[in-house]
């Protein structure tokens, strides 16, 4: 199908793109890479008045290294990050998932933050994000607002973004070990995971786990390490308590089988990564 | 900044396989429908117009995209290349479509044109991909005729340097 009518605006700097924001609201969607927004919008299911287009926004389109921080801007495309040089060292649960996310067709245009901004429940990126504790950075006119990821994503494709905000960048913190594993089961690959399982040991002692495609937005907890039984418990309380969800692709039974299948085995192959 | 309102037909050029081309197009045009029906580029074919059959790519600034989740006014003042840019002039195929033609890697070619576009773009960045690599490229592709094996072994014969 085609797109309904749409104004379409093109600012040439972040100023301008904020300045739009306020002015229209709520009225207007953002369009970076347009990989979800695009379909939406052929779909008929996003009907905005007005597209501001900052795909051409220099000024966002960097990776940088800032405190203990890799910021990434809004026009940073998820290829850019994948072959970023420092990725593997600096965020390598990124790096372990950003591989399932879309195609190689689709990850040339999609961007980082659109995957944040987007917000669905079984994405990988905003997993990766909420599993390592990192934050989303909004601008308005009336001011700089910085987000926790589990404040940021709120929950089934929606997020505490204001009307007039835009997302300029997205802050992962730097890993301090390479100990971690990522697995998703999906239809096909590049397809939204209908699970996905992350695990990263933080130090000897504890371990962050992320699960998307449970519930309406990742879920994080910050575990003991205590060995192989011991997850495969988390894992079984985790499938009761998130209960997972039906659709298209699989029932919330199977979902919560999946969970207590391959949670334990992303648990072991993370124990397994030399210290 | 560029400001379009949503009734307005607003003239977009770019280049089209090294050729300064334009024409007029409401914000809401897709670069499919503005290839096919203002130039009258009909190479580029519309499958399933959501971005996950894969017909539709082209390469904007030598970068593979689908060309249905993007705007022609995003094309603007961009390079873009479609599947007319691979022959020679005189009509003789490039050694990727030998290729293609050689293994099989097509039945309808209804595909085809995306399916060339997007090994156009990941041959210049990684020329000796393995099978995996091929197999990771073409999930981002919906063919069904080949069952993706001609396709396979096209694409690997051409990157290996020695069809066989």
């Amino acid at each position: 199908m085609k797109p309904r009518r749409f104004d379409y605006v093109r600012p040439d700097s972040t100023d301008e793109a904020v300045a739009v924001l306020a002015e229209y609201g709520d009225a207007a969607s953002v369009l970076a890479g347009g990989q979800s927004l695009m379909a939406m919008l052929n779909l008929r299911v996003a009907e905005p008045a007005v597209l501001v287009d900052i795909s051409r926004l220099m000024e966002l389109d960097y990776v940088r290294v800032a405190d203990d921080k890799i910021e990434v801007g809004a026009a940073v495309t998820q290829n850019r990050l994948k072959d970023w040089p420092e990725l593997a060292g600096k965020l390598p649960l990124v790096a372990a998932a950003l591989p399932f996310v879309g195609h190689f067709q689709t990850r040339n245009k999609g961007t980082v933050c659109g995957s944040i901004a987007h917000a669905d429940p079984s994405s990988e990126i905003p997993l990766a994000l909420a599993t390592l504790g990192g934050e989303v950075v909004l601008r308005s006119q009336r001011g700089m607002r910085v987000l926790g990821a589990p404040e940021f994503q709120r929950g089934m494709l929606t997020t505490a973004r204001e009307p007039d905000e835009l997302i300029v960048a997205v802050r992962f913190p730097v890993q301090s070990t390479q100990r971690l594993a990522f697995r998703e089961v999906a239809r096909r690959h590049g397809d939204f995971a209908i699970i996905a399982v992350a695990a990263c040991i933080e130090d000897g002692h504890a371990m962050r786990i992320g699960v998307g495609g449970m519930a309406d937005r990742p879920a994080v907890l910050q575990v003991a390490i205590d060995g192989v039984a011991a997850a495969k418990d988390i894992f079984v309380s985790l499938a009761r308590e998130l209960e997972g969800y039906d659709d298209l692709h699989a029932s919330a039974r199977f979902r919560r089988d999946l969970l207590r299948q391959i949670g334990p085995a992303v648990v072991e192959e993370a124990l397994r990564c030399a210290a | 900044m560029r400001r379009v309102s949503k009734d307005e037909r607003s003239r977009i050029g770019f280049t089209l396989n090294g050729r300064a081309v334009s024409g007029e197009a409401e914000p809401r045009m897709l670069l499919t429908d503005f290839l096919r029906h203002v130039i009258g580029a009909t190479g580029t074919h519309v499958g399933c117009e959501h971005g996950v059959c894969g017909c539709c790519t082209v390469l904007i600034d030598g970068v593979a995209v689908r060309a249905c989740l993007t705007l022609a006014v995003q094309a603007e003042g961009r390079a873009v290349t479609t599947v007319e840019a691979l022959a020679a002039p005189d009509g003789t195929l490039n050694a990727l479509q030998q290729a293609f033609q050689k293994y099989h890697a097509l039945q309808c070619g209804f595909c085809t044109p995306g399916i060339l576009m997007s090994f156009t773009d990941y041959l210049a960045r990684n020329p000796h991909p393995t099978e995996d690599e091929i197999r990771e490229v073409l999930s981002g592709h919906l063919c069904r005729c080949t069952g993706y094996a001609g396709i396979v072994a096209a694409v690997l014969a051409v990157s290996c340097g020695s069809p066989n």
